[in-house]
């Protein structure tokens, strides 16, 4: 098979991997790595934090993210951190709030459910500009839903996370490996834009069990400055700091948004992460999926080629930013775009808007909890190519 | 050389408060500011400043804050006494605030035996949103959203939020005071000092309900309003020690001897 790469990455030379659709390699930039060890997803993003330094979390219980709490009750006592189980997302997702004000490295977990009644702090957050990570294993929705794997929540993450104009930081990985290296990077994504970060994964990546290894002696991938903003009590020696997101005064609101919008436009400059498979070849279709679904898509991708047909991936792995600039680039070397998604359509949106109607956009999905196989993928580029697929003109 | 006796505590910020004539929020801070200062603790105290009439908060104390979302302050305590166990942690909320949406949180948080203090102010009325009913409300009292006056019948009974945190087994120190004359402001500082020693000393969560005045929402005149607290406040919420972490006393204690 064919070399399959993975590049336009910020802050990461352009990896290659041979073996993309078996074991999803990270899309994150190699370091000294320690020896190997089998981890449950969970578990993985669970370790990830503390050895990126996170003393504190604050969660409450919602299948299928269970296992995260449970490792972080076990193992932040053993490094003197503290784990606290809240009576409700609404608390844990306050807890963190305060915790984070203090300067300290903090994080949350939840699922879909458990993320709505986070969407209160998380605003709140973002306009108090408190450096958090979250963790949202999506399961299908709406309401209770079930607790299957699904991306019914990219919508909430990217675009809608609280009340007010405000963004997040989101990042989907496709593996156990890269979930545990985006879970490091998130805490230092999140220091340096003073921003909450989310990690969109769903019950697969929580569930999995994979190698997986982490970097040695770390270093973090922004500079950061110290954190003189904390309310850590005042000696005197400076005016008092105050973590808040009121302003009163519209004309001070107003200058407010627009420095929130300045970190939003350099994440968008800076922090675009996605991964292209098999795009420096010739190609007549263009998948674009993330997260697990991505990794459905490159065993379709193989299958097909087996049969020779010229197919390419592209997967955002930040979802914000967007890779949007990327996937049209993509897009026009191929004659048609194909989006796959564990949604009744929502980044297709980001796609068609990427695209402008340049080339025609299809859509397969599968909803509430079923996943898509590659058989589905392979029969669907072939219908596509074979004028027996119809493009999706509106969402 | 003239004595200093009477001067701005230093956890109290040189400003003027918004709050209206006669409201005892202005009293209930400086309270709250001279404890700190007599306890020597104002460098290593985080406030949390609730949403309400004193969502200001952090423009009057001399100390760092945060500011919670509504009710939600004690939850955020717990995350700033958690990351930072050797901070002085206070809440101060409204009865909105603590009593309606907050309810879980502080609940919850004193259940843990959270190490942090709250000052929990209770005017039987919101506020800062102009004078709805609030859980607080006596019966038969007047509010925006109760023009006739409370109707226990379908909006309950104010709830007593002293008693109901003394239930807890988790130990905790758990008082009510009040502050509409200088004399019974007296002891309101002392169950202040109190509920913030034992967090000084490590020893338990602790929460002060402080009644208070509200005569522009109330619709009577300040003076008018101490003697409204007095008789129609003060026999539904008596002042006392409601629990000690010692296992002190559920029944209220006389104010005066």
């Amino acid at each position: 098979m064919a070399a399959l790469q993975c590049g336009d990455f910020s802050g990461a030379d352009s990896e290659t991997d041979s073996d993309a659709g078996r074991h999803a390699p990270s899309c994150v930039r190699s370091e000294t790595r320690m020896t190997k060890k089998l981890m449950k997803g969970s578990e993985a993003i669970g370790e990830a934090a503390v050895q990126a330094g996170c003393k504190l979390f604050f969660g409450y219980p919602i299948t299928p993210q269970n296992e995260i709490p449970e490792y972080m009750s076990m193992r932040l006592p053993q490094i003197g951190g503290t784990f606290v189980q809240a009576e409700s997302e609404v608390a844990a997702s306050n807890m963190i709030y305060g915790a984070a004000g203090t300067g300290e490295r903090v994080m949350t977990s939840s699922s879909s459910p458990g993320v709505s009644l986070m969407s209160e702090a998380i605003s709140y957050l973002a306009g108090s500009e408190l450096p958090v990570v979250i963790v949202n294993i999506v399961r299908a929705g709406p309401g209770l839903g079930g607790i299957l794997p699904s991306q019914g929540d990219y919508f909430q993450a990217t675009k809608a996370s609280g009340h007010g104009d405000f963004r997040v930081l989101v990042l989907a990985p496709w593996s156990i490996q890269e979930a545990a290296d985006l879970v490091q990077d998130a805490f230092d994504l999140a220091d340096f834009y003073r921003n909450p970060v989310m990690i969109l994964g769903d019950g697969l990546i929580g569930q999995m069990m994979e190698p997986v290894e982490f970097s040695e002696g770390r270093t973090p991938i922004k500079e950061l400055e110290p954190k003189t903003w904390a309310a850590t009590g005042c000696d005197g020696s400076r005016p008092t700091n105050v973590i808040n997101s009121l302003f009163l005064d519209p004309e001070e609101l107003e200058q407010h948004n627009i420095h929130l919008k300045e970190k939003y436009d350099q994440m968008v400059a800076d922090e675009i992460r996605v991964a292209t498979y098999g795009t420096d070849e010739d190609y007549d279709v263009l998948i674009v999926a993330y997260g697990t679904v991505a990794r459905v898509c490159s065993t379709a991708m193989e299958e097909l080629r087996e049969d020779g047909i010229k197919v390419a991936l592209i997967r955002p792995v930040s979802l914000f930013p967007f890779p949007y600039k990327a996937i049209r680039e993509a897009a026009l070397k191929a004659g048609s775009v194909l989006v796959v998604e564990l949604s009744t359509g929502q980044m297709i949106e980001d796609v068609q808007l990427a695209l402008a109607r340049s080339r025609p956009v299809h859509f397969h999905n599968r909803l509430g909890g079923m996943l898509v196989s590659p058989d589905e993928v392979v029969a669907k580029v072939k219908a596509m190519l074979g004028g027996q697929s119809e493009e999706v003109l509106h969402g | 050389m003239a004595e200093t006796v009477f001067t701005r505590p230093e956890s109290l910020a040189d400003v003027s408060t918004h709050y209206c004539p006669g409201c005892t929020h202005g009293a209930i801070h400086r309270l709250v500011a001279e404890v700190l200062d007599e306890l020597g603790v104002r460098e290593r105290t985080v406030g949390i400043a609730p949403v309400g009439c004193s969502v200001l908060a952090y423009n009057y104390f001399n100390v760092d804050f945060q500011e919670a979302a509504h009710g939600r302050a004690p939850a955020v305590a717990t995350g700033v006494k958690r990351a930072r166990p050797d901070l002085i942690v206070f809440s101060y909320q409204g009865d909105g605030d603590l009593a309606s949406i907050g309810m879980a949180e502080i609940i919850h948080c004193a259940n843990r035996g959270e190490k942090i203090t709250v000052v929990f102010v209770n005017n039987a009325i919101y506020g800062m949103t102009g004078g709805q009913m609030a859980p607080t409300t006596m019966p038969g009292q007047v509010a925006t959203t109760c023009q006739l006056g409370r109707d226990v019948d379908s909006a309950g009974h104010p709830i007593r939020v002293a008693e109901l945190m003394a239930t807890l087994r988790t130990p905790a120190f758990v008082a009510r005071a009040t502050v509409h004359n200088p004399l019974v402001s007296v002891h309101a500082k002392e169950m202040l000092r109190r509920a913030f020693t034992y967090q000084v000393e490590g020893t338990c969560f602790s929460l002060v309900e402080v009644l208070s005045t509200c005569p522009t929402n109330w619709g009577i005149p300040p003076v008018e309003a101490m003697g409204w607290l007095e008789k129609n406040m003060l026999p539904y919420y008596p002042v006392g020690i409601f629990k000690t972490p010692e296992g002190g006393s559920r029944e209220p204690k006389p104010l005066v001897d």
